[in-house]
C-alpha cells in the first residue's frame, strides 16, 4: 500500500468509527429523552403505564384549580371528552393557564395522581396544539369533541 | 384600492422574477449576451415592486386599514405605531413578504457589487436567485396573500400577540431573515458553479464576504432572539432547544462549517465539492427554518395555525430546491471536485475535523427537531424529544472543536510542523489548569463551572498568544488584516461564550416562592424584599406592577419592577425585571396572585440570580462582529485579472506526507 492509500484508509476508518460512536450516542440519547403525549382517558386505559415520564395533554376542568394556603402547590384536573386526571404541580403556572384551556404537563404518575414538573399552555388562547388535537381526536374517534376548543383560527 | 395595488405589485414582481430566472439561464446556455443582460434590470425592477408591496402593507398598518384581513388580525387602534410596523412581520403572510423583500435587497446588492464576475457566471447566479424568488412570490400569491380583504370592515382589529410586543421583537425577525436569505448567495454561487462545470478560486473569494455577512446576521438574529426569550418570557432561560430555535441554529452550525470550508477552497483549492455541498445544506436548512417557524407543523411557542395548502406547497418547494440541488450536485460535482492534497497535521485537516463536528451537530439537531414528525408519520405515537437529548450530545460534539481551536491559526496550510503546536499546548494548557484550580476555590466544587473556566481560558489564551505572536513577528500594518482580525474576534467570542454558558448554567440560583408584602427571601447571597403590587398602565395595557427591593448584606442594590400586563382582549403577558451586571444578573418575574380577588396580598414570584449570563450574548456579539469584520476585508473586493481568468485545472498534486 502506498502512503496516500494508507492515509486515506486511516481517514476512512477514523470517520467510520466516529460515525458509529455518534450514532450509538444519538440512539441512546433519543431513547432516554423521548416523551410521549397521552390524554387522560388514554392514561386511564393503561396506555402510559410503560413510561415513567410522559406528557399529559387535555383541558383544564372548570372549577378544579385548588391552591395551597402556604406554598406554591396547586392541583387541578385535566380532562378530555371521556376521562379526567388530577394533576399536582409545585411552581408558577404559565400566563395562559386558565380554566377550559388546553395544557400539556410533563411529569410522572404517583398513584392515581399525575405529578407535573412542567406545565405549558399555548401562546394563542384559542389555538389548540395540533399534536394535542390529534391525540384527543384519536382517543375519541367517533365521539364528539367540543367545537369551541377545536377551532384552528383565532376568533375575530 | 391601495391594498389591491400591493397585490398588483406582487404579481408584476412575479413576472419580472420569472424573466430573471429563465432568460439569463437560457442566455448562459446559448451564449446569448442579450438574454444574459436581462438579469440585472429584471432584478432591480422586481426589487422595486416588492418594496412597493411591502410599503403598501406598512402603510395599511399605519393607517388602521382593517378592511385588510391581515391588518385586522394583527393590530388594533390602541397599538403604538412602532409595534404596528413590527406587526407587518408579526405573523405568517407578512413574514413571507419580508423574506422576499430581503432576498431582493441581497440580489440587488449582488448585482451592483459583482461587476468583476464573468458575465455567464453572474447570469447564472442571478437566475438562481430569481428562481428562489419565484418560489416565494408564488407561495405568497397563491396561499398567503397579505392583502386579502375582510368585508364588512371591522371597527377595530384583534391584537398583535403580546409576546411580540417588545423592542427585541421589532428587529429579531428581520435580522434573522437577513441571515437566512444571505445564504442564498452562497447557494446561487454553488449552483452556478455546478451548472458551469467549473469552480474558480476567485469565485469562492467572491462568495466569501457574502457568506460571512450572512452568518454574522444570523448570529445577531439568534442572539437577539435568545436575549428576547430571556427578558420577555419570564422563565429566565436563554435557550430552550425549542424547534424554532433549532430551526435557526441548524443553518448557523452549517454556516460555521461553510465559512471555514470556503476559506480552504479559496486559499488552497481543496475541499471544493465539500464547500459546494455545505452551501446547499446551509440554504436548504434556512428554507426549512423559515417554513418550520410559521407553518404550524411542529408544536412550538412560535407556531401558528395554518391551512393544509401551505404545507403541501412548502413540501413541494423544499423537495424541488433540496432534491434539485442535490441531483445537480450528484451529476456535476465530480467535474468540479479535486484540489491539493494535505497532510494529517495541517490547517486543512483541523478545519475538516471542525467541519465534520459542526455538520454532525447540525444533523443531530435536525434529527431531534424532526423526530416528532417522523414518529407521527410512522405511527409511533405523539413524541417529543426533551432538551436533555440536545444538552447531552451538543457539548460532546463541540468538545473536540474547543480543544482544537487554539491550534487553528498556528497550523500551516498543507503540512504543519509540530514544535510550534507543542508550545501552544503547553502555554494555553498551563494557563487553563491554573485558572481552573483558582476557580475551584470560588465555585464550591461545581465541576461544570470549573470545566467552563478551563475551556474558556484554553481558547482565550490560545487566541491571545497568537495575537502577541503576530504583533512581534509581522511588520506594522500587516499584523492584522481584516480577515484575520475577524477570525480572532470570533474565536475570542467562543471563549467569552463558554464562560457565560457554563458559569451561568452551573451557578444560577432559581427560586419560585410565595411571598406576602414585606416578606424577604434570600437567593444567592442577595435578599429580595417583596413590597406588594401597584396598578400601572401603558399605551395598550394595564398591569399589576410588583415592587421588589434587593439588598446584599443590608446594602441596597436595586429596586425592581416586574409586571403582569393585561393587553387588549384579556391577553396576559409577564414582563420580568432584570438588574443587569457584568458578573451577575438579578431577575424577578411576577407569577400569579395566590388569590385572584386579593392582588394586594401574596404572590408567586420567581427570583433568580444568574452569574455571568450576559457573557453568553457578549460572546455571540463577538462572533457576529468577527463575521462582519472578516467580510469587510479589502482582499475580497480587489479584482485580480490574472486569477480571475485562471481556472483550476491543475492535476491533484501529492504532498510529501
Amino acid at each position: 500500500m502506498n502512503p496516500t492509500r494508507q492515509r486515506r484508509l486511516t481517514i476512512i476508518i477514523a470517520v467510520l468509527a466516529a460515525v458509529i460512536v455518534a450514532s450509538a450516542l444519538v440512539v441512546y440519547a433519543l431513547q432516554q429523552n423521548m416523551n410521549y403525549l397521552f390524554t387522560p382517558s388514554q392514561v386511564q386505559g393503561g396506555e402510559a403505564a410503560r413510561y415513567k415520564t410522559f406528557r399529559l395533554g387535555g383541558m383544564v376542568k372548570a372549577g378544579s384549580i385548588q391552591r395551597s394556603n402556604d406554598s406554591l402547590k396547586v392541583t387541578f384536573t385535566v380532562v378530555d371528552a371521556s376521562g379526567d386526571m388530577p394533576v399536582e404541580y409545585n411552581g408558577i403556572l404559565p400566563d395562559l393557564f386558565r380554566e377550559n384551556q388546553s395544557v400539556i404537563a410533563t411529569g410522572h404518575m404517583d398513584g392515581a395522581r399525575f405529578v407535573a414538573t412542567e406545565v405549558l399552555a399555548k401562546h394563542d388562547e384559542t389555538y389548540m396544539p395540533k399534536e394535542l388535537k390529534d391525540a384527543m381526536a384519536k382517543a375519541h374517534s367517533g365521539k364528539h369533541i367540543d367545537e369551541t376548543v377545536n377551532q384552528d383560527k383565532p376568533s375575530p | 384600492m391601495t391594498p389591491e395595488l400591493g397585490q398588483l405589485a406582487l404579481i408584476l414582481a412575479l413576472m419580472l422574477a420569472l424573466a430573471q430566472s429563465i432568460l439569463p439561464l437560457l442566455g448562459a446556455w446559448r451564449g446569448n449576451r442579450a438574454l444574459m443582460a436581462v438579469a440585472r434590470p429584471a432584478a432591480s425592477g422586481q426589487a422595486v415592486f416588492v418594496a412597493l408591496a411591502f410599503a403598501i402593507l406598512v402603510w395599511a398598518f399605519l393607517h388602521f386599514d382593517f378592511s385588510v384581513q391581515y391588518v385586522a388580525d394583527n393590530s388594533n387602534l390602541q397599538l403604538p405605531w412602532y409595534y404596528r410596523i413590527a406587526a407587518v412581520w408579526g405573523a405568517h403572510e407578512g413574514s413571507m413578504l419580508l423574506w422576499v423583500l430581503i432576498l431582493n435587497v441581497w440580489t440587488v446588492a449582488l448585482a451592483l457589487f459583482s461587476r468583476q464576475l464573468p458575465e455567464v457566471f453572474l447570469a447564472r447566479v442571478l437566475s438562481v436567485l430569481g428562481i428562489i424568488s419565484v418560489g416565494f412570490l408564488c407561495f405568497i400569491l397563491f396561499t398567503s396573500n397579505p392583502f386579502g380583504r375582510l368585508l364588512p370592515m371591522p371597527a377595530d382589529g384583534a391584537d398583535l400577540n403580546p409576546v411580540l410586543q417588545d423592542p427585541g421583537m421589532t428587529f429579531h425577525p428581520p435580522v434573522l431573515y437577513m441571515g437566512y436569505v444571505g445564504f442564498s448567495v452562497a447557494f446561487a454561487f454553488s449552483i452556478a458553479a455546478l451548472l458551469g462545470g467549473s469552480m474558480e478560486q476567485a469565485w469562492v473569494r467572491w462568495a466569501r464576504p457574502w457568506t460571512n455577512a450572512a452568518w454574522a446576521f444570523l448570529s445577531c438574529g439568534i442572539v437577539a432572539g435568545s436575549w428576547w426569550a430571556y427578558a420577555e418570557l419570564g422563565w429566565g432561560g436563554w435557550w430552550f432547544w425549542d424547534p424554532v430555535e433549532n430551526a435557526s441554529f441548524m443553518p448557523w452550525l452549517v454556516g460555521v462549517a461553510l465559512i471555514h470550508a470556503q476559506a480552504v477552497t479559496e486559499k488552497r483549492g481543496s475541499l471544493r465539492a465539500w464547500t459546494i455541498l455545505l452551501s446547499l445544506f446551509a440554504f436548504s436548512l434556512s428554507l426549512l427554518g423559515t417554513f418550520l417557524v410559521r407553518s404550524g407543523i411542529l408544536t412550538s411557542v412560535h407556531a401558528f395555525a395554518s391551512d393544509p395548502r401551505r404545507g403541501t406547497y412548502i413540501l413541494c418547494f423544499l423537495a424541488f430546491v433540496v432534491g434539485g440541488s442535490l441531483l445537480l450536485y450528484a451529476l456535476r460535482a465530480p467535474k468540479v471536485a479535486g484540489g491539493k492534497a494535505f497532510a494529517l497535521i495541517s490547517r486543512e485537516s483541523a478545519i475538516l475535523i471542525g467541519n465534520l463536528m459542526f455538520t454532525v451537530a447540525a444533523a443531530m439537531v435536525l434529527l431531534g427537531t424532526l423526530f416528532p414528525l417522523l414518529g407521527d408519520a410512522l405511527n409511533l405515537g405523539k413524541i417529543s424529544v426533551g432538551p436533555p437529548y440536545f444538552g447531552l450530545l451538543f457539548p460532546l460534539l463541540m468538545l473536540p472543536v474547543v480543544l482544537l481551536l487554539p491550534f487553528g491559526p498556528y497550523l500551516r496550510w498543507g503540512k504543519s510542523d509540530v514544535p510550534a503546536l507543542k508550545q501552544v499546548l503547553v502555554r494555553a494548557g498551563m494557563a487553563a489548569a491554573a485558572c481552573a484550580i483558582i476557580a475551584a476555590f470560588f465555585v464550591e466544587g461545581q465541576l461544570k463551572a470549573i470545566a467552563g473556566v478551563a475551556c474558556a481560558v484554553w481558547v482565550g489564551v490560545g487566541v491571545v498568544l497568537y495575537i502577541v505572536k503576530r504583533w512581534r513577528e509581522m511588520p506594522r500594518g500587516r499584523r492584522y488584516p481584516a480577515e484575520m482580525a475577524g477570525m480572532l474576534l470570533a474565536h475570542f467570542g467562543v471563549a467569552i461564550f463558554l464562560i457565560g454558558v457554563l458559569l451561568s448554567e452551573s451557578l444560577s440560583v432559581t427560586r419560585d416562592v410565595r411571598m406576602s408584602p414585606g416578606q424577604v427571601a434570600a437567593v444567592g447571597g442577595y435578599e429580595f424584599r417583596f413590597d406588594g403590587v401597584t396598578q400601572t398602565t401603558g399605551p395598550n395595557w394595564v398591569a399589576e406592577q410588583g415592587v421588589v427591593t434587593v439588598t446584599r448584606k443590608g446594602a441596597p442594590i436595586a429596586v425592581m419592577h416586574p409586571q403582569k400586563r393585561t393587553y387588549t382582549h384579556e391577553r396576559v403577558q409577564t414582563a420580568s425585571a432584570v438588574d443587569p451586571g457584568i458578573t451577575r444578573d438579578l431577575y424577578v418575574a411576577l407569577g400569579e396572585p395566590m388569590d385572584a380577588n386579593h392582588v394586594e396580598g401574596a404572590w408567586a414570584l420567581r427570583l433568580y440570580t444568574k452569574p455571568f449570563i450576559r457573557w453568553i450574548w457578549g460572546g455571540g456579539l463577538f462572533m457576529m462582529l468577527g463575521g462582519f469584520v472578516s467580510a469587510a476585508d479589502r482582499r475580497f473586493r480587489v479584482k485580480r485579472d490574472a486569477e480571475a481568468t485562471q481556472t483550476i485545472t491543475t492535476p491533484v498534486q501529492e504532498s510529501q506526507a
